[in-house]
């Protein structure tokens, strides 16, 4: 993916710093405060430009049954905004009501993401867009009759030719309008935000503490970095289920049981945790990393025991917490009919 | 960088005829990997030569790339640990960290 966008010199600045910095070395706050500062725009890729229209008819489609075969499902059924753009379960039910393997990834800051879903086997967010709308188990919507039922609405005929002129709908454009409505959705301001920009009274001194252990004793940093906490990579983190992640889509020893790091940005709202959902809270998402981890072969070597005080715990905890915006109602959009 | 000498080959003579970035194949490249980058984003290599890529970093990586459909895997690289890839075929190839997909740059061979 390419863009026009600053945001691209900002993050490459951060990576400069976290070259420099390393993240084993203990230093002052001030030192990692400027690997998160947030970007300024949202990147679109030259590819698919954004457009008001194209955003617009995307979050039409997000939001509309008829994508589902039986005409029950939105992709926001899973991705409801409500949770945080995930949906309060382990894992989702899908079509014909049955549970899916894995927990339901937010689509948080997608815009910035390399290789999508939990195992990565979607190039682009375009791609990704298509794949649970005619997976078996999830929406379960055949593309050709989808297309039928789509142009059977005057509507979005008329939409479509408007957005992609002697185009209209396609396979495609319909990836590309989700994909384009997924970037706009972008995590809020948070307090953790307004003290990297200087705000010393916006986390408490709890938080603060929290942010260092991150930094440097827990380790988190060396995979949740940069101001969406995430380096969108696949490592095994020891969860110790037979779920293969990425090796089912790579067949490299070291992607066994790897998964995609989430980023953390309105973590609070999104438990349950982890790939398969199995972690409840916070402070058992932080037991795991402390000790809690299985040992097998393809464990990230990024996995390491790492004796956390019970204050430490506390302080990652609340550290955690101040990352949650409070973004902005979303509207269901009128459907044409 | 990009190449530690150059030997005045015919291939050479060639390539410098069109242009091009030359180098002979006996010439290996040195890419590290640092911060979660290649040290370069794309490269231009003549057929035969090789590509020895450093782990500079502070994490394990995992080099790869797919040539004629089939991958090229360095396998896990802890830090300070190097291997190598020969592209002997033309062609335009993507090298990636399987680990880290943000970690990516492109090798064109002529």
């Amino acid at each position: 993916m390419k863009s026009k966008s600053k945001t691209w010199k900002l993050l490459a600045s951060a990576c400069v710093i976290a070259a420099a910095v390393g993240t084993q070395v203990a230093a002052d706050g001030d030192t990692f405060k400027g690997l998160y500062e947030r970007p300024t725009d949202i990147p679109f890729p030259e590819e698919n430009p954004y457009s008001d229209a194209k955003a617009e008819l995307g979050k039409m489609l997000f939001f509309d049954p008829r994508l589902s075969r039986e005409n029950n499902l939105t992709c926001g059924s899973c991705h409801n905004p409500s949770f945080a753009w995930e949906d309060a379960q382990p894992t989702s039910v899908g079509t014909p009501m049955s549970r899916l393997g894995r927990h339901t990834p937010t689509v948080l800051n997608m815009a910035w993401g390399e290789l999508y879903f939990w195992d990565g086997r979607a190039e682009t967010l375009e791609e990704q867009a298509l794949g649970p709308i005619q997976a078996g188990g999830e929406m379960a919507q055949d593309m050709d009759a989808l297309l039928l039922e789509l142009k059977a609405v005057p509507g979005y005929v008329d939409l479509f030719n408007e957005v992609y002129p002697g185009e209209g709908i396609t396979p495609e454009n319909i990836g590309k309008s989700i994909a384009t409505y997924e970037r706009t959705i972008v995590s809020a301001e948070a307090p953790f935000d307004r003290w990297i920009a200087g705000d010393e009274g916006a986390i408490s001194d709890a938080a603060k503490r929290g942010f260092d252990v991150f930094n440097t004793k827990a380790r988190c940093s060396t995979c949740h970095e940069g101001w969406n906490f995430t380096d969108w990579g696949f490592h095994d983190i020891g969860l110790g289920d037979a779920d293969q992640g990425r090796y089912e889509v790579l067949e490299f020893d070291a992607l066994k049981h790897a998964f995609k790091t989430p980023g953390l940005r309105n973590i609070v709202e999104r438990a349950p945790y982890m790939h398969d959902g199995s972690l409840k809270t916070l402070e058992e998402v932080v037991d795991h990393y402390d000790s809690g981890f299985v040992q097998r072969p393809s464990l990230s070597s990024d996995m390491q025991a790492l004796g956390l005080t019970s204050e430490e715990k506390s302080d990652l905890v609340a550290f955690l917490k101040t990352l949650s915006s409070k973004d902005p109602a979303v509207t269901l959009p009128v459907l044409p009919n | 960088m990009m190449f530690k000498n150059t030997i005045f080959t015919p291939l050479l003579l060639g390539l410098a005829l069109t242009g091009l970035t030359a180098a002979s194949a006996q010439d290996s490249v040195r890419i590290t990997q640092q911060g979660k980058q290649f040290s370069e984003k794309q490269i231009t290599l003549a057929a035969g030569q090789t590509v020895v890529f450093v782990n500079d970093d502070n994490v394990a990586h995992n080099v790869y790339t797919i040539v004629k459909g089939k991958k090229e895997d360095l396998g896990l690289q802890k830090p300070s640990e190097e291997g190598s890839i020969t592209f002997d075929a033309a062609g335009t190839y993507r090298v990636r960290c399987a680990i880290h997909p943000k970690m990516k740059m492109m090798v064109k061979v002529q």
